[in-house]
């Protein structure tokens, strides 16, 4: 079982990634350069977060066209498990792996705090967890205000693929707490088929209790286990 | 004969023109003035600290650096392990141009730390404003913070803490001082020279162009009336080229082949070039020519003083320079061999086959160093003693509360969460406590140790007395970090100074040196590097004497850090200080003075030996995990920092003692050396064993709510209210 995380130039959350896969929960990890053309053998691909291609155009918009990415878009297709943290979220919105897109938070600057997620656990990716139960991983953007028309938030909706929406401490989805101004708080959400999950949380930065909470290291937990399940 | 308007350009004075002609044997060509007037410029020639400078504490066991000899300092943190640390100030370009002004401080800094081959793994900043009521002020301020915000979080650096602070002082004249601390293998700290003759001098990164020329002379050596026209002298950041920078440049630094690296700071390849070639004692032979370029048409005198963003210097041992070619072209970066290292002291400057110039280097990099004692002769210093207005001396229980909720209300004490929170600061997955203590700790991964950092200062009472201020400023920097429960080991600090060329000037950057020199030795604490920015005057007067303290503490990583504030009802709190209600002088250059009586006056005082006892004394508690949270008592008084401790988990206090008579002082005094802790009532033997002999004391209970002394009850939760508002306008 094999764990693979894209590198673009400007990524920069791929070793925090590696660090909670790898160093913490013992899978076997591997970094993949943008510039390759083939996924070797993997198990999970990750688009981690930071700044791909200094975020120029749009945030996620030229990486989605790096050489790897032709094989990225047809291990998801072939229902290959990816994982995109927010730049990579972005990154699969571009390339049209996810629908929708994520524009700029609503206060027009940066965020960054941990934020309260409301989990679905009906998706490979959070099947571990409890469902209802509000987790606590921290946010690190300037655009992850997830926007959609209304015929595809309905879908999303009614297909039960939000996986992670902002809340309040004891759970409470509301306009109050939902830091980026998100439709329906969305911070999270998976394809059709289930296979691809976009989020805009970092779930590799809650990786200890140490530094703060290890609540995302589950969704890792979550996808390799479905994998060895087969 | 050369113009005086072109020396005033340089920033050169006539006598050191001069100089340059008897030192040369001859005039210098246009192309050599411009050498002369970026290394001989106060940013890169420190003519007015050099002196001060070399007095200074900078060595300890733990050192590993000679101060001033490389880009940053470095410090042993066992394990071969070193942490490189340094503060730069962006002051005048962000006056100008807020945004890419403190954007490309921070690229500056962070260049600073990986050209010593070390990974950048903290930012911290420390920022000073006028008031927030001013529009051009707001502006400059929220620039600021966006500039650092919008670069900074490109890099995957945390951005882990600080201080901001508004005082009319900063008028048109804000300081941003960028802090950045980088790990590297103690064994593997990259130098910043050539090993021999024959070696290639590369250049990295951006194209050279026309932005930032007479950087370091004009704006960062001068007084800065009608600078705003400079704003061409202010340079733009690239942050994404950055971030391929600092991996491109830590991978390269594992090759053999490559044997120095420096940072395209100020004054471009110039100062770059021929401060490498200097340290080398080897001569440098240039090519202009060879140097890519942003656009046609640019002079030699262009490319040597560009300061062009995002550009790195190498020296590579000659004719091996493929496998780091390969690397660069990986991160698909630009380079080019723009030069040699020659035998010899020369630097010798070529357009192709065109020669240019052929100068000493010595000559080049030996600016004259003035003597600021003979400066500040005759000056004496206006000391205003304290007024106390009468209404606080005698006990008014309205008045009390009044003062107490606009001290809340004040943008020096309320939250900073809305700058902080525009930073990323868990990136790296090392930030064990976050922004918005009195320190912030990383752990270090695959070692037992974890480090506090803390970057600040207070200028006021440096304004009030400079010595003691300088004191004051490393003893707080300590405390801050004893809080934590670490143990400071290292300093780095940022000077930043009113004009050094008039007596009051030069007065007080001997006072703070004096103060530092004896802070230092008793704290042993080494300063490891800094910065010193001059000339820092607005349209009227200079500001305040604004030395920021960088400070690095270390301990084990199973230290139970305290908390900031209390925890829970219940839990003793207890003072550590010489007495609970400080002295007559505490109102001197207080937060209070500055909102109520609207002025600077007084005297400060400081016994840095009883400082180092509590601060041990704190440590000790800490260490043997016997209290729940620490905080110091610094501004805004006992009664800020009290209020603080209730906030963060929203409790209250009741306080077993009779607010005196002189009630401002008392609860808004800003004496040295307290620390206001909480603790479990079972561990109070333990901790009088501890502390027995020390100054301490236990002065009340942990609440649920309000604050409650004997003699009067302040409600909490309009304070925590305003506090947690934040600024009087949106940053």
């Amino acid at each position: 079982m094999k764990i693979g995380i894209v590198v673009f130039p400007g990524t920069w959350s791929e070793s925090d990634t590696f660090y909670a896969t790898k160093d913490i929960l013992g899978f076997q990890t591997e970094y993949i350069w943008h510039k390759d053309q083939k996924l070797n053998n993997l198990d999970l691909v990750v688009l981690p977060g930071g700044f791909s291609y200094g975020d120029y155009l749009r945030t996620g918009a030229i990486a989605s066209f790096s050489p790897i990415m032709e094989d990225v878009i047809k291990f998801a297709n072939n229902g290959g498990p990816v994982i995109g943290i927010c730049n990579g979220f972005q990154i699969l919105c571009e390339s049209k792996l996810l629908p929708g897109i994520l524009i700029r938070n609503k206060n027009l600057s940066f965020i960054c705090e941990w934020s309260n997620l409301l989990v679905n656990n009906q998706s490979k990716f959070t099947d571990e967890y409890q469902n209802k139960e509000v987790i606590k991983i921290p946010i690190s953007h300037g655009e992850g205000n997830y926007q959609a028309d209304r015929y595809t938030i309905d879908q999303l909706e009614d297909e039960n693929r939000i996986i992670f929406r902002y809340c309040s401490n004891d759970g409470t989805v509301n306009e109050i707490n939902n830091p980026n101004g998100s439709i329906n708080n969305i911070a999270g959400i998976t394809n059709k088929a289930g296979n691809v999950l976009g989020m805009m949380p970092h779930p590799e930065k809650a990786s200890e209790k140490l530094i703060g909470g290890d609540d995302g290291l589950t969704i890792f937990k979550s996808i390799m286990k479905k994998v060895s399940d087969g | 004969m050369v113009s005086e308007e072109i020396l005033k350009e340089l920033a050169l004075t006539l006598s050191e023109y001069d100089l340059i002609i008897e030192k040369l044997g001859r005039e210098p060509n246009e192309l050599e003035l411009g050498l002369f007037g970026a290394l001989w410029s106060e940013h890169c020639g420190y003519k007015h600290t050099k002196k001060l400078l070399r007095t200074i504490k900078s060595k300890s066991k733990y050192t590993l650096t000679e101060a001033g000899e490389e880009n940053a300092g470095a410090i042993n943190i066992g394990d071969n392990k070193a942490i490189v640390m340094k503060i730069e100030s962006h002051n005048h370009p962000s006056a100008v141009e807020p945004y890419e002004g403190a954007a490309t401080g921070v690229g500056g800094i962070v260049r600073d730390i990986f050209a010593m081959g070390a990974r950048p793994i903290a930012l911290l900043n420390s920022l000073r404003f006028s008031d927030l009521s001013n529009d051009r002020n707001m502006q400059i301020a929220k620039g600021v913070v966006q500039g650092i915000s919008g670069y900074g979080n490109c890099l995957g650096i945390p951005n882990i803490g600080g201080e901001c602070y508004f005082d009319e002082s900063y008028e048109n004249n804000p300081l941003v001082n960028a802090m950045c601390v980088g790990l590297v293998e103690a064994d593997s700290i990259l130098s910043a020279k050539a090993e021999s003759p024959g070696d290639l001098l590369i250049i990295i990164g951006s194209e050279t162009g026309r932005d930032g020329i007479h950087g370091a002379s004009g704006l960062a050596s001068q007084n800065f009336e009608e600078t705003i026209e400079l704003r061409s002298a202010v340079q733009v950041g690239n942050p994404f080229l950055e971030k391929l920078l600092i991996e491109a440049c830590l991978e390269i630094s594992q090759l053999d082949e490559l044997v120095g690296m420096q940072d395209c700071g100020a004054a471009g390849i110039t100062s770059a070039a021929i401060e490498m070639a200097e340290r080398s004692n080897l001569g440098l032979r240039i090519d202009v020519s060879k140097v890519p370029v942003r656009e046609k048409g640019m002079t030699p005198y262009e490319i040597m003083l560009s300061e062009s963003q995002e550009r790195m210097l190498i020296a590579v041992r000659n004719n091996e320079y493929k496998n780091i070619f390969n690397t660069l072209e990986k991160w698909d970066l630009k380079c080019e061999i723009i030069g040699e290292f020659i035998e010899g002291n020369d630097v010798e400057i070529y357009n192709q086959k065109e020669f240019l110039s052929k100068t000493p280097i010595k000559i080049l990099t030996s600016p004259p160093e003035y003597d600021l004692n003979i400066i500040s002769t005759g000056y004496a210093p206006n000391k205003k003693k304290i007024t106390i207005n009468k209404s606080y001396s005698s006990f008014n229980g309205n008045m009390i509360k009044d003062f107490t909720q606009r001290i809340f209300e004040s943008d020096n004490i309320v939250s900073k969460k809305s700058i902080y929170n525009k930073y990323d600061h868990h990136v790296q997955t090392n930030t064990v406590v976050e922004p918005g203590s009195d320190a912030s700790v990383l752990r270090i991964k695959n070692t037992d140790k974890m480090l506090a950092f803390s970057c600040d200062g207070n200028s006021r009472l440096c304004g009030v007395d400079p010595k003691l201020g300088a004191e004051i400023n490393i003893a707080e920097a300590c405390r801050n970090i004893s809080v934590m429960g670490a143990t400071p080991i290292g300093l780095t600090d940022g000077l930043n100074f009113g004009d050094p060329t008039k007596p009051k000037g030069a007065y007080e950057l001997i006072e703070t040196f004096n103060g530092f020199n004896h802070a230092c030795e008793i704290f042993d604490t080494p300063i490891i590097s800094g910065n010193a920015s001059l000339f820092n005057q607005g349209h009227t007067s200079s500001i305040n004497p604004t030395p920021i303290i960088g400070a690095m503490g270390i301990m084990n990583k199973n230290t139970n850090i305290p908390s900031k504030g209390f925890i829970v009802p219940g839990h003793k709190i207890g003072i550590l200080a010489k007495n609970l209600w400080g002295t007559d002088l505490g109102l001197s250059g207080s937060e209070f003075q500055r909102i109520f009586d609207k002025e600077l006056s007084g005297e400060i005082s400081i016994d840095l030996e009883f400082e180092k006892v509590i601060q041990e004394s704190i440590r000790k508690l800490i260490a043997e995990n016997l209290i729940k949270s620490a905080h110091d008592i610094s501004l805004g008084g006992f009664m800020t920092a009290l209020v603080l401790s209730c906030e963060k988990n929203k409790l209250g206090a009741e306080i077993e003692k009779v607010v005196p008579e002189n009630w401002a002082g008392a609860l808004f005094g800003e004496d040295q050396s307290r620390i206001i802790f909480s603790y479990d009532v079972k561990n109070k033997n333990k901790i009088s064993k501890i502390l027995n002999k020390i100054h301490w004391s236990e002065i009340g209970t942990v609440t649920k709510k309000n604050i409650k002394f004997k003699n009067i009850l302040i409600e909490s939760d309009p304070m925590f209210l305003s506090y947690n508002k934040g600024f009087s306008r949106d940053i």
